[in-house]
């Protein structure tokens, strides 16, 4: 018995230590305080008033945003098309295309990073804001085949086949019924997606054209000058949507699932 | 509605030949069974015919037209699958309604085609309800319902009821074939139950090993199989060793190792000539296991019961005469036979076949 709580103190110590720093984010995030610090010394949303005003952030945050839309975009498109190719045909190098689909995963960001800009650069293209989309959608990629390739798995070849006999051109079957089949999985890759390019600092402050900044590499700029506040409500407006989109989407799905039975 | 013909039809899979050279003749309006165990190439057949898979060489028509060109949903077939392959995001009514869409069906007089297809599989008003909320029996009604209602050309039938249980499946087999006998539409049924094959079909084709092995009457392929493989797929057969001792007008005699001397009557005896050896078949359940001592019709031999399972109505014996083990299916009159009696085997040379012994 002595053992197992001391199994379950070193838990609670984990867990602790993983989420204490956030959860220190999201309350300083309505200090009222200049100086973000302990301990508390009222409650205040002048700092998310603040960073309203603030138009760098607000124009990194709509940055953000549009990559990330985008980068969920480009990525789950590629991704459903690849998936369905590895899935439902067979042709050579099957194998070695699968591994190159899942390589942004494997090789690390900074690696990945240097070598597009160097391509980049090869090719005589300036930074821009299509790299930072490209990047994104390679990086995001991988999780979306991998999403999306698991779901496809499970859906019986029989219903394509059986919506062709019924006279569903092979681009018809795809919109009737492999698609739909596979929505919640192409829902769950483009969140992935999202998510993936939303919080994205490494491979974005290479590729980054000047002048351009996202959430990330705005909040990593204003911590070089000091710590303010405000930082501390965009980390909050920032968990909030990165946690809150996939939770909404999750409730959502369930809530239409259950309308349909 | 209209015949599908197979000429010289062969598939292969890379350096596997599924089907080798094959030509059969499906007539119209007719519901032929390809039968056969699995791997024997029948469901290649069958995807073939459908458009699933291409042949590798040899040609598929369909009311005369050559179709090896045609994409599949170009071809207007019904496909009922074994798994019933209803679409689960759909009701009933869109899973229906679904292939007339693409004919340009109005949407009233969809309505009206799904309504009437409901009544004929006997599961009217369940248009609202999804797939899942089906039994596996009445799914695969569904399944037919949708295959059916765009009036198809051939109706493709891959082993629809193995996914049921026994009771259920013996049900189904005599309502498919009723329904395929009210609407009339050419149907191909793919099955390795043999019993599914011999109730339902007009004609059977027996494959193995990607050939066609005999085409005939439930009948006749049962009565007089073509080949040993015929002959031990369907139903459990006798076979035995036999030469030719010599033959009268009426009949050839064969001399066996066990049963001495058996006449049969020449119909039943592929030509043999005089010396020649062969194979003699007797289905299990012409061969009558009898008290020792009683009137003998045709040939016997004493044997000895070595097992019997008891099925009810009749009893299934494993009989050893001398050296040989047989197998006799006979009914049960009184109290059957234990293992360990001493009885008369019995052959009456009416129900023999005789096959030319396997060039090996």
């Amino acid at each position: 018995m002595r053992a197992w709580g001391l199994i379950r103190l070193y838990t609670i110590l984990v867990y602790v230590f993983m989420f204490a720093p956030i959860a220190v984010v999201l309350m300083l995030a309505f200090n009222n305080s200049q100086f973000g610090g302990f301990p508390i010394e009222g409650f205040s949303l002048r700092w998310f008033y603040k960073l309203a005003e603030n138009e760098a952030i607000v124009r990194a945050f709509k940055t953000s945003l549009s990559l990330g839309l985008l980068t969920a975009l480009v990525a789950t498109t590629i991704g459903i098309l690849a998936s369905l190719a590895l899935v439902r045909y067979e042709f050579r190098g099957k194998d070695l295309i699968t591994t190159m689909l899942i390589s942004p995963v494997l090789v690390p960001e900074t690696v990945l990073a240097v070598g597009l800009l160097i391509f980049l650069r090869w090719l005589h293209m300036p930074r821009s804001f299509l790299l930072l989309l490209l990047g994104h959608s390679i990086i995001a990629l991988p999780f979306v085949v991998l999403v999306v390739q698991a779901r496809l798995v499970g859906i019986k070849k029989e219903y394509e086949e059986a919506a062709r006999s019924l006279g569903a051109s092979p681009f018809q079957t795809f919109l009737t019924i492999t698609l739909p089949l596979l929505l919640p999985a192409v829902f769950a890759g483009a969140l992935f997606a999202f998510t993936i390019s939303f919080d994205n600092i490494t491979a974005t402050i290479f590729w980054r054209p000047t002048g351009m900044e996202t959430v990330p590499t705005q909040i990593f700029g204003m911590l070089r000058n000091s710590v303010s506040p405000e930082i501390n409500a965009l980390g909050f407006v920032m968990i909030v949507i990165t946690v809150g989109v996939p939770l909404l989407a999750g409730a959502l799905a369930r809530y239409f699932a259950r309308k349909k039975t | 509605m209209a015949g599908v013909e197979l000429k010289n039809v062969v598939k292969s899979f890379g350096a596997v030949t599924a089907v080798k050279d094959v030509d059969v003749t499906f007539d119209e309006g007719s519901f032929t069974t390809l039968l056969g165990p699995s791997g024997c190439g029948k469901t290649t057949i069958l995807r073939m015919v459908a458009g699933l898979e291409a042949p590798t060489g040899g040609d598929i028509l369909v009311a005369g037209k050559r179709v090896n060109d045609v994409p599949i949903h170009k071809r207007n077939l019904g496909l009922v699958f074994q798994n019933y392959a209803l679409f689960p995001h759909r009701t009933i009514g869109q899973n229906i309604a679904f292939g007339l869409k693409y004919r340009g069906v109005s949407k009233s007089d969809a309505a009206t085609k799904v309504k009437r297809a409901l009544d004929i599989v006997r599961l009217p008003g369940v248009e609202d309800r999804y797939p899942t909320q089906l039994s596996g029996g009445q799914q695969q009604r569904i399944a037919l319902a949708r295959a059916i209602v765009i009036e198809p050309d051939v109706l493709l039938l891959d082993e629809p009821l193995s996914a049921l249980d026994a009771n259920l499946r013996e049900e189904m087999r005599v309502e498919l074939k009723a329904i395929q006998h009210r609407i009339g539409v050419t149907s191909i049924f793919v099955t390795h139950d043999q019993s599914e094959a011999l109730a339902m079909s007009d004609k059977i084709i027996v494959m193995s090993d990607g050939k066609v092995q005999q085409v005939g009457a439930p009948e006749e392929v049962y009565n007089n199989p073509a080949n040993e493989f015929v002959a031990s797929f369907l139903g459990a057969s006798n076979i035995l060793d036999v030469t030719v001792a010599g033959s009268d007008q009426d009949s050839i005699a064969l001399s066996t190792a066990h049963f001495g001397t058996i006449p049969v009557p020449r119909s039943r005896a592929t030509n043999l000539g005089d010396g020649s050896s062969g194979r003699l078949v007797v289905r299990a359940e012409k061969l009558q296991l009898v008290v020792p001592g009683s009137k003998v019709t045709g040939v016997g031999a004493k044997g000895t019961v070595e097992a019997v399972d008891y099925q009810g109505q009749i009893a299934r014996y494993f009989v050893k005469v001398g050296d040989l083990q047989l197998q006799a299916m006979n009914m049960i009159e009184g109290r059957p036979f234990g293992a360990g009696t001493e009885v008369t085997v019995q052959i009456n040379p009416q129900d023999c076949s005789v096959l030319p012994a396997e060039v090996k």
